[in-house]
C-alpha cells in the first residue's frame, strides 16, 4: 500500500534548493494542487525540470512569477513572458533543451543508462561544447542523464498500490518522470482500490506518495 | 551577388507593368494553407506546427484521409472542441481543446518524440524566421529579442520524412529566404520544400529550384524578395490561388 497524504504533508518534504521535475504539457496533466502547495510553503531556490513554464497565472507559471525557481531546464518558455523577462534580467537561469532530448535524458536516468545519442541539434548551437559520436557514418550528440530529488506528477486515476491510468493527453512527461526522481509524488483526480492490470500505464512501484485532488471530480470526466 | 538561373526558356508570361499586390494577413494565410494542403497524400501522418501551418488542416479535402499527430501525445487530432461540456484533458500542442478522430490514440512524450525523431512522420509543416538555400532552417530564437525555445521542433525537423516550411514570404519587409541563415539554426539542411504566398521552392541537393509562382507576382518580385540563389524550373507553373 502506498501512502495517501495531503498535499501539505507531501510537499513539506521539499526543501530550499531542491531539484524538482514537474509533469504536464502546459496545464494539461499538470499537478496543479501540488504546485499551489509549493507556492503556499514558498520553497525557494528550486531547480525545475519541466516541458514548459505554462502561463503566468497557472501551475508551473506561478512558481516562476513567485520567484521560487533559480534554474529551469525546459523545452519552451514562449507561453510565459515572465520566464523570458527574468532570464533577460539575469534573475533566472534557463536551459532550453529539445523536447525529445529532454524526455530521453530523463528516461536514461530512470532506466539506469549512462546517457543518450541524439541526431537532434547536430549542426546547431546545441552541439557546442558537447561530445559528438559517429555511429555508422552519422553524427550524434552525447547527452547526459538527468534526474531530480522529487518528481511531481499527475494521474487521472491511481489505485492504492500506486498504479496509474490516464485520460486524454495527460500522460506527456508524467510517465517518464515517475522513473527518474528519488521521491515521486502523484496528484490523482481519483483514487480507487485497484485498477485492472490491463489498464495500468505507470506501474505502482514507481510511486511514493499519492495526493487526492478533491476538486478534480468537478471538472474531469 | 544573388544568382538566378533560368533553365531554358521560361514559359510563363507576366505583365511587366503590374505592381506587386498588397495582400492582407488573412489572404496570405489562406493562399499558403491551401497550397500546403495539396502536399499531403492519402494516409499520410502529418505533424503541423503552431500558427499558420495549423490552418492547412482546414483545406484537406473531406475524402482524403490524413492523420494528424500532436507532440503532446495524440495521433488522430480532430477539430477544435465545441459544445457545452468541453473536456479539458484533451489538448493540441498549442493548448487548445480538441476532438479526436476515429482510430485516435493517446501516448506519452517519449512515444510522441519517438514518432517525430525516429522517422515515423510522413510530413511536417512549420513556420520559420529564416530558411537558406542549403535547406537549413532557423525558427526558435532571435538572440536577446525573442527566445520562445524549440519545443519539439528540432526533433521533428531532423526526423520527419518530409519537411515543409510554410511562412509569409517576408517579415515586415525583411527577407527570410536567404543565402545562409544568420539566426541560430533549428536544423542544418533538413528542409525539402518552401511554400510562401508568392512562390514555391523545392530544396534540391544543388540548391533552390523555383517551381511555382503566384500569378499575382512576377519573377522580378521573387528575385527582389529573396537573397538566396535559385534556379527556375523548366516546368515552372503558376500557383493555384
Amino acid at each position: 500500500m502506498k501512502r495517501i497524504v495531503s498535499a501539505k504533508e507531501a510537499i513539506s518534504q521539499i526543501k530550499d534548493g531542491a531539484t524538482i521535475m514537474v509533469g504536464g504539457f502546459l496545464s494539461c496533466g499538470t499537478p496543479d494542487k501540488l504546485i499551489d502547495e509549493l507556492v503556499e510553503q514558498n520553497v525557494q531556490k528550486l531547480t525545475m525540470i519541466s516541458n514548459d513554464t505554462s502561463i503566468p497565472t497557472a501551475d508551473k507559471g506561478k512558481l516562476i512569477v513567485n520567484k521560487q525557481v533559480k534554474k529551469v531546464i525546459t523545452t519552451h518558455i514562449g507561453t510565459n513572458p515572465e520566464t523570458g523577462r527574468q532570464m533577460n534580467a539575469g534573475e533566472l537561469d534557463v536551459e532550453l533543451v529539445p523536447m525529445g532530448t529532454l524526455v530521453e535524458r530523463i528516461r536514461a536516468k530512470g532506466t539506469g543508462m549512462g546517457g543518450i545519442l541524439t541526431p537532434t541539434g547536430v549542426g546547431t548551437v546545441l552541439e557546442e561544447n558537447k561530445e559528438t559520436i559517429n555511429v555508422d557514418g552519422k553524427k550524434f550528440i552525447f547527452e547526459r542523464p538527468i534526474g531530480a530529488d522529487f518528481a511531481l506528477i499527475y494521474g487521472s486515476k491511481v489505485d492504492k498500490y500506486g498504479n496509474v491510468t490516464f485520460h486524454g493527453t495527460t500522460r506527456n512527461m508524467n510517465t517518464i518522470m515517475a522513473t527518474a526522481a528519488d521521491t515521486v509524488i502523484i496528484q490523482a483526480d481519483e483514487i480507487v482500490d485497484a485498477i485492472n492490470p490491463d489498464d495500468v500505464v505507470i506501474p505502482g512501484l514507481f510511486i511514493d506518495y499519492i495526493v487526492l485532488n478533491e476538486e478534480a471530480g468537478k471538472c474531469s470526466k | 551577388m544573388q544568382q538566378v538561373t533560368l533553365t531554358r526558356d521560361n514559359t510563363l508570361s507576366f505583365d511587366p507593368k503590374a505592381a506587386a499586390p498588397q495582400l492582407s494577413k488573412e489572404q496570405v494565410r489562406e493562399i499558403i494553407a491551401k497550397r500546403v494542403a495539396k502536399e499531403f497524400k492519402e494516409g499520410d501522418v502529418v505533424t503541423l506546427g503552431i500558427g499558420l501551418p495549423t490552418a492547412a488542416a482546414d483545406y484537406v479535402p473531406a475524402d482524403k484521409h490524413i492523420i494528424f499527430q500532436s507532440e503532446n501525445g495524440l495521433l488522430g487530432l480532430g477539430k477544435k472542441q465545441s459544445g457545452e461540456n468541453p473536456d479539458p484533458h484533451i489538448i493540441n500542442a498549442g493548448g487548445g481543446l480538441v476532438e479526436v478522430q476515429e482510430g485516435a490514440c493517446f501516448f506519452d512524450s517519449a512515444t510522441a518524440l519517438t514518432m517525430m525523431r525516429g522517422g515515423h512522420i510522413d510530413a511536417t509543416v512549420l513556420g520559420a524566421l529564416q530558411v537558406d538555400q542549403e535547406g537549413s532552417i532557423a525558427s526558435w530564437m532571435i538572440p536577446e529579442k525573442f527566445v520562445p525555445g524549440m519545443g519539439g521542433s528540432m526533433d521533428l525537423v531532423v526526423g520527419a520524412k518530409r519537411v515543409i516550411v510554410a511562412m509569409e514570404h517576408t517579415s515586415k519587409g525583411s527577407i527570410k529566404i536567404v543565402k545562409k541563415c544568420t539566426l541560430p539554426l533549428t536544423a542544418y539542411r533538413e528542409v525539402d520544400l518552401i511554400i510562401t504566398e508568392r512562390c514555391v521552392f523545392d530544396v534540391t541537393p544543388t540548391g533552390l529550384l523555383l517551381t511555382e509562382i503566384n500569378p499575382m507576382f512576377t519573377l522580378e518580385d521573387i528575385k527582389d524578395s529573396v537573397t538566396a540563389d535559385f534556379e527556375v524550373s523548366t516546368s515552372v507553373k503558376f500557383m493555384e490561388v
